[in-house]
């Protein structure tokens, strides 16, 4: 394959550039010793950094989603990993349909199922509560789920299942011995993408949140709403940090290439 | 038998649960913020559950929301069309690197994906804003006298919106790519076609089923993309989005804010199912 010239390589710079700029400037200004926004100029501080302690809001916000997101996305691959096995093993009436309503968290806009999700839990009781949010986070985040294990158990042979059951497994055993184990990487991916998505969600949990249960996008999207100083910049710059860590680690497990695009090698 | 039964009712018992799940939230509530969007609602009275064209009428008549939704629409065109200029290039050449490169390269690509929307839009306020480093840096350059004006306005909101979706475009097309036999561009090559010919001819009719389901996703989640233009566009700045959360949460006229939700999801799902189906039939061959 041919290289790619200076010119290309001229465009690449400035749209990786693009890129981080905006993640850049927020981890910049959030080492500013001054009051207010500002370049570093005289040297880094941590001054906001040590502020965040002073505002536990933000700290119960971080850890509530931390919950909300291992909760969500735990149920949502409990769902996924059955209904992607009927989805990819079996033919049977309704199989489009079943899984156009799976996926249409995805078509659907969040502000819509924000909408939604109010008024429902408003009739029904759950305003306002944790169920609430587990309830509506499972919904938007399990076609991430299931996209990840269909991909995973499309590929596997059932006659080797088929082999475990003639040798005198039951269905359960198949399942856990056989089965998961084959299609573990798609489940793990899948639940981490789940989680990484309940986590950032914002959109539609500003709608079902309430003071009392509110996620750390939700509680950072309020404060910017009202004010922007280096404190939401410090953070936001945490928030990118632990992200990048993130990435870092799943690209090293699984493969980036594999998770997004799901055709790279290995 | 007992066995070909079981087989004929094991994928309703294993995807029960979850269909189960999808019925009671999903069919649920969206049916009931279609029901909402009929219900009449008074200052002083709340919502009453009477059968009413109220909300519907004012939004058909009254031009500010005509305008709200012509501007959710002319800022969702206008992001897609930077997202296939910048993203359809961008592919190609995180196409043409070395395998370790492009690893690189794909963690900038995917990484902010993964990074909050509210972070990354914050960044972009720090950047636009009529003292941010935009503005200072064409200041320097002497392209510019006065600070442009970037917050609180379309341009803004459409720079910060193309930086939230060009991954979606980008991933798109660079799957496409992925499909492409190298072998039939350095065909072309020997044949004498220059690089503009190879683009136009070979490369660019194979990517643009690529090209075109990305457009469609960056266009579904522009208009109805929420934070980036509430801290961009402001108060003043209305979307689509924007407009039914006010009406919910700061005037608290439920039935007129579902009303608006149900306009713009109804609108979504003739304009994403409409060009599907255009896309499977005018490129059905290069599906197959």
């Amino acid at each position: 394959m041919k290289r790619n010239g200076a010119l290309a390589l001229v465009f690449h710079l400035a749209f990786v550039v693009f890129m981080l700029a905006p993640l850049a400037i927020v981890c910049i200004v959030a080492f500013t010793p001054e009051g207010y926004l500002s370049l570093p100029t005289r040297g880094p501080s941590l001054r906001w950094f040590k502020a965040i302690f002073g505002y536990p809001e933000f700290l119960r916000a971080f850890y509530d989603s931390l919950w909300l997101a291992a909760l969500s996305s735990t149920i949502a691959i409990g769902l996924a990993v059955p209904a992607a096995l009927a989805i990819a093993r079996y033919r049977f009436p309704g199989r489009e349909a079943m899984t156009a309503l799976f996926m249409s968290p995805l078509m659907v806009p969040h502000v819509v199922l924000g909408i939604a999700f109010l008024r429902f839990f408003t009739q029904i009781g759950l305003s306002g509560t944790f169920t609430g949010l587990v309830l509506s986070h499972v919904i938007v985040i399990l076609p991430f789920a299931l996209r990840l294990v269909l991909a995973a158990s499309y590929g596997i042979d059932r006659r080797i299942e088929h082999a475990a059951i003639s040798l005198g497994a039951d269905t359960m055993t198949a399942f856990r011995r056989v089965t998961l184990p084959l299609i573990l990487p798609g489940v793990v991916s899948g639940w981490l993408l789940a989680a990484i998505n309940s986590f950032d969600e914002v959109t539609m949990t500003v709608f079902i949140a309430s003071p009392a249960t509110v996620t750390l996008p939700v509680r950072m999207f309020l404060y910017i709403q009202d004010n922007i100083d280096p404190l939401i910049a410090a953070v936001s710059a945490c928030l990118i940090a632990l992200t990048a860590g993130l990435l870092l680690a799943l690209d090293r497990l699984y493969g980036l290439d594999r998770l997004f695009v799901g055709s790279g090698k290995g | 038998m007992s066995f070909a039964a079981s087989e004929r009712s094991a994928p309703y018992w294993l995807a029960g649960p979850a269909l189960l799940v999808f019925l009671g939230l999903v069919i649920i509530p969206l049916g009931m913020t279609v029901l909402l969007s009929f219900y009449d609602w008074g200052q002083y009275k709340g919502i009453v559950p009477e059968f009413t064209l109220k909300n519907w009428i004012e939004i058909a008549t009254d031009s500010y929301f005509f305008e709200v939704f012509l501007r959710t629409f002319r800022i969702s065109i206008l992001v897609t069309l930077a997202c296939v200029l910048i993203g359809v290039p961008e592919a190609y050449i995180l196409n043409r690197m070395s395998p370790g490169w492009r690893s690189v390269c794909l963690l900038v690509v995917i990484g902010p994906l993964l990074v909050s929307v509210v972070a990354r839009t914050l960044g972009w306020a720090l950047l636009l804003g009529s003292n941010g480093l935009v503005n200072q840096g064409l200041m320097a350059l002497g392209l510019i006298t006065t600070p442009l004006e970037f917050m609180f306005t379309e341009t803004g909101v459409v720079i910060a919106l193309t930086h939230v979706l060009i991954p979606f475009m980008i991933l798109s097309v660079w799957a496409s790519l992925q499909r492409l036999d190298p072998q039939v561009e350095n065909a072309a090559a020997s044949l004498g076609a220059g690089f503009f010919t190879i683009w136009r001819r070979v490369i660019l009719p194979q990517v643009v089923p690529g090209i075109l389901s990305g457009a469609i996703i960056v266009f579904a989640l522009a208009a109805s993309a929420f934070a980036s233009p509430a801290i961009i566009g402001g108060r003043r700045l209305k979307v689509a989005a924007t407009l039914a959360y006010d009406e919910f949460l700061n005037t608290l006229n439920w039935p007129l804010g579902a009303a608006v939700a149900v306009l713009l999801l109804v609108a979504l799902v003739l304009i994403i199912v409409g060009s599907n189906r255009l896309v499977e039939r005018r490129y059905a061959q290069v599906f197959e």
